[in-house]
């Protein structure tokens, strides 16, 4: 059987091998989970289950339950004061992995290009060229993994579409400062590009507010906004995002989903329904936890001489190992099997994570101060 | 609540120099912050929540919750007879509480005797108590926020983007 050219092209590189040498490996301290440690709160899970006995289990509006999406117009409109309609504006994903999916899909005409902003999360380029269009990596490594216009200027040309811009950013945790994004909002709208906003790990931005790009002046009509329950909510493996934008817009994506998908399975929208309702206290206290283990582990990489600035969100610290003459891949592989911890290699993010590593500090504390005391040991053995 | 609690609370091992850095402070600050709160009685102690049931050689130990009606006192309300009650080795715990009785008095004992030994002997025989109802503790599920249960695996897979 030929199987599809694009498909064929799509490498799973080096990475892949790597991830499975970690798989399986016994009794690895495990600092490469991009996911919370926490389990979803009680609550939550409470609400799935109840609607299981009480015989949810159909399919739903192919937009998503209406409650949920009156739940999440609440949610944005008492936290970032903006309106989005529950009707036409408002679309109901399996996580933002799906959302993004079909708004390429809905946008992208042949040879449309998308800038993405690296290092960056491993979907952003696949599923562009699965839509057939054209991704165009921005290193952002020599500008604090950030993006400015100046920088865009670079880039772009009249076959610019849209750019994916994430943050706070996994793999870095760096995230932007309002006055940052009005600049790029302004550039955006001046060049038309479309803003594909992936705020996923919004709720767990530390050190100053979050802006939602919609938020900022013109930039709703020119914004597609994403978000989900995963990380604020520990709810990975519920699976449910959320997509919102301009109603022409947010119409086409459900075009396709309502082929594809259908709809996201009831008893996760059930839950997530609750999420928004009843988990605001949970949701603190894993954001105060994930704080003090953020600014722990800085603390303690700088003294090891792993180089990092401080994350301001997400999970993630990006240190530089380049300290040690090691490749990322030579240093995440080294580690693994001499001291049994897990990191991922900055180049699975893009050829500009060479050079660095993600650490994720989703993990008990227990476990963290082990693996710094492991990494210690394989950092003197280099000296 | 100040964070330094927040974290004592959770974990009473916690040691300044981790503290100091989940929260960006110098160690001799959360120091004396700590101490402070130990001398103004904010921090009580620092101990381990056991759970007995998987203690081996253990004696046998027995746990009542005893509910007590009491006659208050002039002046004093209940705060004299409760003196004299939770003043008691035996009692653990002891609250005032709102409804259909008094003070809920836990009472922990060798056995099921001693237990109600000290009930019939001690406590039912007080001055100001009215009655009192026990109820004998069968299982315990969960204590101060604990779960009294054997942590299950992390299900997470070991990488993930």
């Amino acid at each position: 059987m030929q199987i599809s050219r694009i498909v064929e092209k799509m490498q799973p590189s080096g990475i892949r091998a790597f991830f499975d040498l970690v798989l399986g490996m016994k009794e690895v301290i495990s600092l490469g989970v991009g996911e919370p440690d926490f389990v979803t709160p009680w609550q939550i899970r409470e609400a799935g289950i109840y609607s299981l006995e009480q015989g949810f289990t159909s399919y739903t509006s192919n937009k998503g339950l209406y409650k949920l999406r009156l739940g999440i117009h609440r949610y944005l409109k008492n936290k970032y004061a903006l309106d989005y309609c529950p009707d036409e504006e408002i679309l109901i994903t399996v996580g933002v992995s799906e959302g993004l999916d079909l708004l390429l899909r809905a946008i992208i005409n042949p040879g449309d290009k998308i800038l993405i902003p690296q290092p960056s999360y491993v979907s952003y380029g696949p599923v562009t060229e699965l839509a057939g269009g054209v991704p165009v990596y921005i290193d952002t490594s020599k500008d604090g993994f950030k993006i400015t216009p100046k920088l865009l200027e670079k880039y772009i040309d009249k076959k610019t579409k849209g750019i994916v811009l994430n943050y706070p950013i996994n793999p870095t945790g760096v995230s932007y400062r309002c006055k940052e994004l009005v600049d790029i909002n302004k550039y955006l709208l001046k060049h038309k590009i479309l803003c594909i906003s992936d705020e996923v790990y919004g709720d767990l931005t530390y050190d100053f507010m979050h802006t939602a790009f919609p938020t900022l002046t013109g930039a709703k009509k020119n914004t597609v906004y994403f978000n989900g329950f995963s990380k604020s909510h520990a709810m990975t493996g519920w699976r449910v995002g959320f997509a919102c934008g301009p109603k022409e817009i947010i119409a086409a994506m459900t075009k396709i989903h309502q082929y594809t998908i259908m709809c996201v399975p009831i008893t996760s929208q059930m839950a997530a329904a609750e999420a928004l309702v009843n988990s605001k206290r949970s949701v603190e206290q894993m954001k105060r936890e994930y704080n003090r283990r953020r600014l722990f582990m800085v603390a303690e990489l700088n003294a090891l001489g792993l180089k990092c600035s401080r994350p301001q969100g997400a999970f993630y610290i990006f240190p530089s190992i380049k300290c040690t003459g090691l490749s990322s891949m030579d240093f995440s592989r080294k580690l693994l099997e001499e001291e049994k911890v897990a990191v991922v290699p900055g180049t699975a993010f893009g050829s500009c994570g060479e050079g660095y590593i993600r650490i994720s500090y989703a993990s008990s504390f227990d476990s963290l101060k082990e693996a710094l005391v492991r990494l210690k040991r394989f950092l003197e053995k280099r000296k | 609540m100040d964070e330094i609690l927040e974290i004592l609370e959770k974990d009473g091992r916690a040691s300044v120099e981790d503290i100091a850095k989940m929260i960006r402070k110098k160690p001799d600050e959360v120091k004396k912050t700590i101490k402070r709160y130990e001398k103004e009685g904010a921090i009580l102690k620092y101990k381990a929540v056991i759970n007995k049931d998987l203690i081996k050689d253990n004696e046998s130990e027995v746990r009542a919750l005893i509910e007590v009606n009491i006659i208050p006192q002039k002046d004093l309300g209940f705060d004299k007879i409760a003196e004299r009650i939770y003043s008691f080795p035996e009692v653990t715990s002891c609250y005032l509480i709102s409804g259909t009785y008094d003070l809920l008095v836990v009472v922990e004992g060798k056995n099921l005797h001693t237990v109600s030994n000290f009930v019939a002997e001690k406590l039912s025989c007080l001055e100001n108590v009215r009655g009192t109802a026990t109820h004998f503790l069968l299982k315990k599920y969960k204590e101060d926020g604990v779960i009294l249960k054997h942590k299950s695996e992390n299900k997470r897979i070991a990488i993930s983007y």
